[in-house]
């Protein structure tokens, strides 16, 4: 299957590209590409316009700030597994990257990029969303931060306004105990049902629209999961018990 | 005559520019090709009211765009490729749809264009007009048949063959003990990672067309064609180039592409070039599996069979080009490597919404064994005996040999065990497979299966020695990675006494190579391979006999070692064999390469003509092989697997096979069949599904679905072998393309019902699956 | 961008995905399409050195960076890199078509890991599929690949 057509921009710095954002109609950013492109493979994505922020100037740092690790747009997934800074002061996201996919799709696939996309089968969100992150988004109207509690707003939807882009992360450091779980059918695969501890809180991923924070103690309270091929709603209430009894064993 | 290349793990000689990227697979060829796209079918049944292509035609880059009133052949039906007087109710599809669609995917419209990028935007501006119809999916709602696939298929039945063997009746009444057992297998597919892919040029100057195509039967192919487009066979060329895996979809024959790329490349005047992509795969090419089996068998208390009967119902999709050979090979292989002295087999081919079902590794054995060792499984647990003795007790023993099971065979023959030995292969497996290991929710598989290979009509093999040296061979037949080239070269080097890497093999082209069937059904080493020895033989005695009277010797004293032709014993007396293909064509005119020799003033060895009465110049020979029937080849696979009481995780903890093909011809080639047939054979069990909804709507058509395992979910396994040669063919081998997949299924599930406890009766099997089947069983 | 050391424009049609330039436009058909989701790893090329998919990337992506494919290891008629040389070695492919994408995948986590563990080396080569091998002769080829790179 092959794309259909749109028109490209790939602007050199955050400024053009959201004044782009700003402009266009029906614009969607590529970064990795990796969730995006099979999309328009599929054409299951049809935007009118791409912004490719991938020349942007400026947007790759890991760097430590407030206690969290800040992780910027352009920064690779692989990046961050290997980061030394992250496995110090927010081990829990290092776990986690390697549970994301392949190394190869992790070699393109952008943190902040999955963030947004918010696939609700995906990890990153889940742990930015158990240890009570942020994004900063920035658009032509300025700079504002939104947690992660407010940013989920569906399967596949941020808050986010679609002028806005996601230039950084935030992931608070945790020192207490910390676990992701996941049950995939396949290594690498989407997960049918999992969990990330963060000390005593948990959020659950896979197993709603988007990832929920979850009560430790009852984690499936309120939880209306969805079926489909491989998992039905009850086989992943089921899961979440079990994983989350396994979370919180040691 | 010592053998060196025969039974040695020789290294492919095909690798080299397969692993630089030089390889050639059907879409590497452009040559300013134009692309394809289909419109396909989203219902899975429904009546066509309109077409509307004005639209996509009109667009830049589009060169033209088919619909079946477009075609001089639009109201043709595909060839029925293996007619069967059983196959009452057969239909094939035309190569694009205008009245009734069958199966989501069915071809509707054929766009041709600049690239497939615009091929993909033109095919969405075609309009199509569906009215929905009723659907049926599964083998249970189609012999329903409260709705009908074709209006004129009663009962949705295309076919209904009933066979037996004894007196089924009245052994069931006399038996101590019955039981009957219901097995359910659902479609699975085959996914080579190359999908398919068609390129086709016709040239006007010299009148011909050539085709090349990811096929496991040109030969096929360019008969078809030929007939098709009124054209003499010898201005058709088929070529299959490299094939980047076939497992059996690519024997399907006449997709309506492999017919459409021709026709557009005709009419086009440039060459055309279509390419399947993945999703397309899913829904357009030939599936397998889907059965559902009703048993009902008959024991004494020592757990021996004394009766079974087996009605079945075989999924054969919306149309049924390839007849009934599936539930036919199903039913012949049913009772397997064990004695089952009354048998009773009736099948219904039935018609579903849904791609039709063609050959996939395997190819209706997996089911067939699958029945019969859950159901002796059943019989040890009924009459509490270890299940190991029960089918010790059940086997066919080596000295019952050749053993008639008395059912028809996929070749028209009654199915004839020639040789085999079914006790050691169990009692090997078990030895390798040791002791069980320790912990909860471990359980053991087992399964001992028979295959039926070789099947003819025939397969040929031109052998040719070069004035270099050199020696080509060429065979009808393609490969799709089973390293045919190497192989045949082994069989040809060792007859000609030259190095396996100074033997050139070309395959699956027509051009070199006219006649043939094709690779399927475990049949190439047996076909192929005994057609290179003839051929290769005939050259070596040829050789023999010009060489003889150049030395002034008798052939029977000569042999072909290191390149020449000598006395045996005697490395001084000899000529190189390139010297021998000199002097194998007299010539008038010497043009180097030591052509002197066979000129006319040079010394003559005999009076009379150069070229005698029958003699041909050169030193070549075309042999053919033709099987009196199949030969039988067997196994064992053991494992032991450990199953996550929470998560139904599937851990295989120990994985062996102990097989038999006959004589072994390259035992690395061997072992990469086995490995990956047992790979294969693991993701139809547990992750692979397809998951058709009620609307006849695959769900997961995408490799992010449907889960074909990778390298983390298929574990190390252990392979043993013992041969027992083929009595039927001059190399004594057999058959092993499916070994590895076909017991998979019977073994994973024994093994998961031993480690939960639970009855497993279908396939595939899943986490979620295993939740199901423990919920249902142990309930709260 | 520049293609096995070799400089190339890139597509005029954004669209044009990275998989079918290199085939198609520049002729290197040695990287394979078997999907075009990014799930089998047939398309599997470096990227400044590193495994990317290159059905998930569009062909203008690339401009700016250095891309290798499976043609570039070696020369016509030089030696097999010890990657290929191991897989020939171990019989670790049969058809052939997965064969460029896990070569470069090897060579992909022989770039970050020089000496593999057997986890590292099994993380190595779990994203792409094979049909034919069954896995067990590319661990093999793996371990082969890694002793041939010492030398």
């Amino acid at each position: 299957m092959k794309p259909p057509p749109f028109e490209y921009h790939a602007p050199a710095s955050v400024e053009e590209a959201c004044k782009l954002l700003g402009s266009l109609e029906d614009a969607k950013i590529l970064a990795g590409g990796q969730s995006l492109i099979p999309l328009l493979n599929f054409r299951l994505a049809r935007p009118r316009h791409l912004v490719d922020i991938n020349r942007v100037d400026g947007l790759d740092r890991i760097y430590e700030r407030d206690g969290g690790v800040a992780v910027q747009a352009l920064v690779r997934q692989a990046a961050v597994e290997d980061s030394k800074l992250v496995a110090r002061a927010c081990s829990l996201l290092s776990d986690a990257m390697r549970l994301v996919a392949h190394r190869v799709i992790r070699n393109r696939g952008t943190v902040c990029g999955s963030i947004a996309h918010a696939d609700p089968a995906s990890e990153v969100p889940a742990v930015l969303l158990a240890l009570g992150g942020h994004v900063v988004a920035r658009s032509t109207q300025g700079e504002r931060t939104v947690p992660a509690e407010q940013l989920f707003g569906g399967m596949f939807e941020t808050t986010l306004a679609p002028d806005e882009v996601v230039i950084e992360a935030w992931f608070p450091g945790i020192h207490d105990s910390f676990a992701i779980l996941e049950e995939s059918r396949r290594h690498g695969d989407f997960a049918l049902a999992g969990v990330v501890r963060a000390g005593e809180k948990l959020a659950l991923f896979g197993v709603a629209p988007t990832p929920v924070l979850a009560d430790p103690r009852d984690p499936t309270r309120d939880l209306e999961p969805s079926g489909d091929v491989e998992a039905t709603p009850e086989f992943r209430l089921h899961l979440v018990r079990v994983l989350t009894e396994k979370a919180f064993a040691a | 005559m010592t053998t060196r290349w025969f039974g040695a793990p020789v290294q492919r000689v095909e690798d080299d520019r397969l692993l630089r990227g030089h390889g050639r697979y059907t879409d590497d060829i452009d040559d300013g090709a134009l692309e394809c796209c289909f419109v396909r079918s989203p219902y899975a049944h429904a009546r066509i009211t309109s077409i509307d292509v004005n639209a996509a035609r009109a667009m830049q880059g589009v060169v033209a765009v088919y619909t079946a009133a477009d075609l001089p052949f639009g109201g043709v039906d595909l060839p029925l490729l293996i007619p069967h007087p059983n196959l009452t109710h057969g239909r094939t599809q035309r190569c694009l749809a205008s009245d009734v669609v069958r199966y989501a995917g069915e071809a509707v419209a054929f766009v041709v264009a600049e690239s497939r990028y615009i091929a993909e935007d033109a095919a969405e501006l075609v309009q199509v007009e569906y009215e929905p119809l009723p659907v049926v999916i599964t083998p249970e709602d189609a012999a329903r048949a409260e709705h009908l696939v074709h209006d004129d298929v009663p009962g949705n039945v295309a076919a209904e063959l009933l066979q037996e063997v004894g007196d089924v009746a009245a052994a069931l009444a006399a038996a101590p003990h019955r039981k009957t057992l219901r097995f359910r297998y659902e479609r699975g597919a085959a996914n080579p990672l190359e999908a398919r892919a068609v390129w086709a040029r016709w040239s006007i100057a010299e009148h011909k067309l050539t085709v090349y195509d990811s096929t496991q039967s040109p030969t096929s192919i360019r008969g078809g064609l030929a007939v098709l487009f009124g054209l003499a066979e010898s201005n058709v060329e088929v070529i299959a180039p490299d094939i980047g895996g076939g497992f059996g979809p690519k024997i399907m024959l006449f997709y309506p592409d492999e017919v459409l790329v021709p026709y557009a490349a005709m009419q086009l005047g440039r060459p055309v070039k279509w390419t399947e992509d993945r999703q397309e795969h899913f829904t357009a090419v030939n599936q397998e599996r889907g059965q559902v089996h009703e048993v009902e068998v008959g024991f004494d208390d020592q757990g021996r069979v004394l009766a079974l009967s087996d009605d079945f119902i075989h999924d054969g999709g919306a149309y049924t080009p390839y007849g009934i050979i599936l539930p036919i090979i199903t039913a012949a292989q049913v009772p397997g490597p064990y004695r089952v002295p009354n048998y009773r087999v009736r099948f219904r081919d039935v018609y579903t919404n849904a791609i039709a079902t063609s050959p996939y590794r395997g190819a209706g054995r997996p089911h067939a064994c699958f029945v019969m060792e859950r159901t002796l499984d059943a019989i040890a647990t009924q009459l509490g005996l270890d299940r190991v003795e029960v089918r010790h007790r059940n086997l066919i023993q080596r000295d019952e040999f050749p053993y008639t099971v008395g059912v028809v065979w996929q070749d028209g023959n009654t199915v004839v065990y020639d040789s085999g030995d079914y006790p050691e292969l169990l009692d090997r497996a078990l030895k390798r497979l040791g002791p069980r290991p320790e912990g909860d929710h471990v359980g053991r598989g087992l399964a001992i299966y028979v295959e039926g290979t070789g099947v003819g009509p025939y397969e040929g093999a031109h052998v040719q020695v070069l004035v270099s040296g050199k020696v080509i061979a060429a065979t009808g037949i393609p490969n799709q990675g089973q390293g045919h080239a190497t192989v045949w070269a082994q069989v040809v080097a060792d007859e000609l006494g030259v190095d396996v890497k100074d033997v050139e093999v070309t395959s699956g082209d027509t051009r070199r190579f006219p006649w043939g069937v094709g690779t399927f059904a475990s049949r190439g080493a047996v076909t192929a391979g005994n057609a290179m020895y003839v051929a290769a033989r005939m050259v070596a005695t040829k050789a023999k006999q010009i060489a003889a009277e150049h030395l002034e010797a008798n052939p029977d004293d000569l042999e072909l070692v290191g390149g020449q032709v000598r006395v045996k014993g005697m490395p001084d007396r000899g000529i190189p064999l390139a010297a021998v293909a000199v002097l194998s064509n007299p010539v008038r005119y010497a043009f180097g390469g030591g052509t002197e020799a066979a000129t006319q003033f040079a010394a003559r060895p005999r009076p009379g003509p150069p070229l005698q009465d029958g003699e041909q110049p050169g030193l070549e020979a075309t042999g053919y092989y033709s099987p009196p029937g199949s030969t039988w080849a067997a196994g064992c696979h053991a494992a032991y697997v450990r199953v996550d009481p929470k998560t139904f995780r599937l851990e295989i903890l120990k994985y062996v096979v102990v097989h038999d093909c006959g004589r072994v011809i390259n035992p690395l080639v061997l072992q990469g069949q086995i490995e990956g047939g047992v790979a294969q054979g693991i993701g139809g069990a547990f992750y692979e599904r397809l998951a058709y909804d009620a609307d006849g709507q695959l769900r997961n058509a995408s490799f992010m679905e449907f889960l074909m395992p990778y390298a983390t979910e298929i574990p190390a396994i252990e392979i043993d072998h013992i041969e027992t040669p083929s009595p039927l063919n001059p190399l004594g081998v057999k058959g092993a393309g499916e070994a590895g997949v076909i017991p998979v299924g019977a073994v994973i599930a024994s093994a998961i019902d031993e480690a939960l406890g639970i009855p497993i009766t279908e396939m595939p099997l899943s986490p979620l699956k295993l939740y199901e089947l423990s919920r249902r069983n142990n309930p709260g | 961008m520049r293609v096995n050391g070799v400089a190339h424009p890139a597509p005029g049609d954004p669209r044009r995905l990275l998989s079918d330039h290199l085939r198609h436009d520049l002729g290197l058909t040695g990287t394979h399409v078997g999907c075009e989701h990014g799930v089998c790893g047939c398309c599997t090329v470096l990227l400044d050195g590193a495994a990317v998919r290159s059905c998930l990337m569009l062909a203008v992506q690339a401009e700016g960076h250095e891309v290798t494919t499976v043609e570039g290891l070696t020369r016509d008629g030089a030696p097999l890199h010890p990657v290929q040389q191991a897989f020939h070695e171990c019989h670790a492919l049969q058809c052939g078509f997965c064969t460029p994408g896990f070569v470069m995948s090897v060579l992909s986590l022989l770039a970050q890991h020089p000496d593999p563990t057997a986890q590292e080396m099994e993380e190595g080569i779990a994203g792409n599929l094979c049909r034919c091998t069954g896995y067990a002769s590319i661990r093999r080829a793996v371990m082969r690949a890694v002793e041939l790179s010492r030398k």
